[in-house]
């Protein structure tokens, strides 16, 4: 029973496609691609929506506020409201702007944060695109990602946009190495890049009751801390949010858009946040499977989507608790400290693998992890004493 | 379907190209120019390279597209003026296109039939690199630490 409700959505879409019975196999191709296609964007079309109410409503929480709480229950048909807003505003472009780029930009960064979904598996047997290299694949699209706000930001003939699309590009160029460097180890242990085979490697427990998800691991820890805070930075959200510094530059790139193409930076901005959860939990938290064994008859695309939106509430919850990093201390962070420490990982993750992988390798790796970090946090201390505040008041 | 799909991304990669090398404003012929990225990439998947075409994704879309649009936009003239029409650029033109013909033309392994290759997996990929290709790719390192010395020793004297 609980197998069927698993692979309830695999046998939806056989049952559709047995609708065309006697077409050729590249129809058939077609079909089925097509199908794949339109469950992926429903599902995270509402997704966005759902998440852009409760992001508000959770940062209002953290504010001692309410959230949006007018437009349903609990607020929660905001995102229609924000739809037909988006939808009717006039959509301005500049003068002396570039039609045709200033045009494409939008719609090429939503372009390559949807190609980023397709190759997460979502559940048993629910990958919308098996591609050999799917890792691989999934980090070539988020390169392109940065040609694309280069675009949005000169295409606007602003120098402001100028200005916001070049430290946009520099802070996304910079956390593009640690967020590969740390998705090696895990490749290296896997030995595959398909990112099915990656799930399957963590299933089974160790000890009986630990899943063998690599985030139990050091390496696996801190490969994924790494990982995570990466995956802040690439979707511009706080407290990396320089490209996007209302207090600073205006809206840096994507100022002199206006109405449903801002709205379009924004699907881009949520869908890559989802992408790059969605691959964390793929690689890191174990994809689809259940964290304790007496709770297999919970369907694994449940188990899924439970642990994304768990890390889609950590990024929210950054959101409203940390202030925004300066440039150069974003670009000091990403330089000395984490490209460092991905290389440990990549070092702890061979020592695991040598020493066994039982607790003999958990401890050595550990070690080595420790050992890295104690170095750096004392080679790259600033030695500045801190003096006892002094207040001075008005006489 | 492979005829179509190769006449259809040779007619994007062509349009590029052309694009690229036509286009009057400089912005545009570099951004065509990604398109062209992009064709190439889809023939390496066509081909069943899918490791190639990502990686040309990720190399050339992705760094080498990106440098030459701020190379662009950080040393542009503000007057683009048209150089017009003289002969020399067509006989040096025609003469490139003539010699890479010619070397394609004569090169030995087209008419064969390719041999049976085990599919190319990333795994064979690595042992390959590290047993018969150990030497370039310590070539390749080294002139990649090389270039991102001096791309800091340049920054470095500036500030200086």
């Amino acid at each position: 029973m609980s197998e069927s409700i698993d692979q309830i959505f695999v046998s939806g879409k056989q049952w559709l496609l047995s609708w065309l019975p006697g077409a050729p196999s590249w129809v058939i191709q077609i079909a089925s691609s097509l199908i794949n296609i339109f469950a992926l964007l429903a599902v995270f079309l509402t997704l966005f929506a759902l998440m852009s109410v409760l992001e508000r409503k959770i940062l209002g929480r953290i504010q001692n506020r309410y959230g949006p709480n007018r437009v349903g229950p609990f607020g929660l048909f905001q995102p229609i409201a924000d739809g037909i807003k988006m939808l009717i505003k006039e959509d301005i472009v500049p003068a002396r702007a570039d039609k045709i780029v200033h045009f494409l930009a939008p719609v090429l960064i939503a372009a390559t944060a949807i190609l980023a979904l397709g190759i997460i598996p979502y559940g048993r047997n629910m990958t919308p695109f098996t591609i050999d290299g799917g890792i691989l694949f999934f980090f070539a699209v988020g390169s392109a990602t940065e040609l694309t706000v280069f675009m949005a930001g000169w295409g606007s003939n602003n120098k402001f946009s100028m200005l916001g699309a070049m430290r946009a590009i520099a802070q996304m160029i910079s956390y593009e190495l640690p967020l590969i460097i740390t998705v090696l180890p895990v490749v290296m242990i896997v030995g595959s890049l398909t990112p099915e085979s990656i799930v399957a490697a963590q299933n089974g427990y160790a000890f009986g009751f630990v899943p063998r998800w690599f985030v139990f691991t050091p390496w696996g820890a801190a490969a994924f801390i790494l990982f995570f805070v990466s995956g802040l930075v690439e979707s511009n959200r706080t407290p990396f949010d320089v490209p996007e510094g209302e207090s600073e530059i205006v809206a840096g790139h994507m100022t002199e858009y206006s109405g449903f193409k801002y709205a379009t930076f924004f699907l881009a901005e949520y869908l890559g946040m989802f992408a790059v959860s969605g691959i964390g939990v793929t690689l890191f938290l174990g994809g689809w499977h259940a964290p304790l064994g007496i709770l297999e008859f919970i369907p694994s695309y449940i188990w899924f989507f439970a642990k994304l939106s768990i890390l889609l509430f950590v990024y929210v919850w950054a959101r409203g608790t940390l202030p925004r990093i300066r440039v150069d201390q974003m670009m000091n962070f990403a330089w000395k400290f984490m490209l460092p420490m991905s290389f440990t990982c990549i070092i702890a993750a061979g020592v695991w693998h040598y020493a066994g992988r039982g607790l003999r390798g958990w401890l050595w790796s550990f070690a080595v992890i420790a050992a890295v970090y104690f170095t750096l946090s004392i080679l790259l201390d600033t030695r500045r004493k801190f003096a006892p505040r002094t207040y001075r008041f008005a006489e | 379907m492979n005829n179509t799909a190769f006449v259809v991304i040779a007619i994007l990669t062509l349009a590029g190209a052309l694009a690229a090398a036509t286009l009057q404003k400089l912005m545009h012929a570099a951004l065509s120019f990604a398109v062209t990225f992009v064709g190439i990439a889809a023939f390496f998947f066509l081909l069943g390279a899918e490791f190639v075409g990502l990686v040309q994704v990720f190399v050339y879309i992705g760094a080498v597209a990106v440098l030459i649009v701020f190379t662009i936009l950080l040393t542009r003239r503000d007057v683009e003026k048209d150089r017009g029409f003289t002969w020399t650029g067509v006989v040096v033109a025609v003469a490139v296109f003539g010699g890479l013909i010619w070397a394609i033309l004569e090169t030995q392994s087209l008419p064969m039939a390719a041999p049976e290759i085990p599919a190319l997996t990333v795994k064979r990929i690595g042992e390959v690199l590290m047993t018969s290709y150990v030497w370039p790719l310590q070539c390749v390192g080294l002139l990649l630490t090389a270039a991102l010395i001096g791309a800091l020793i340049l920054v470095m004297e500036e500030k200086q």
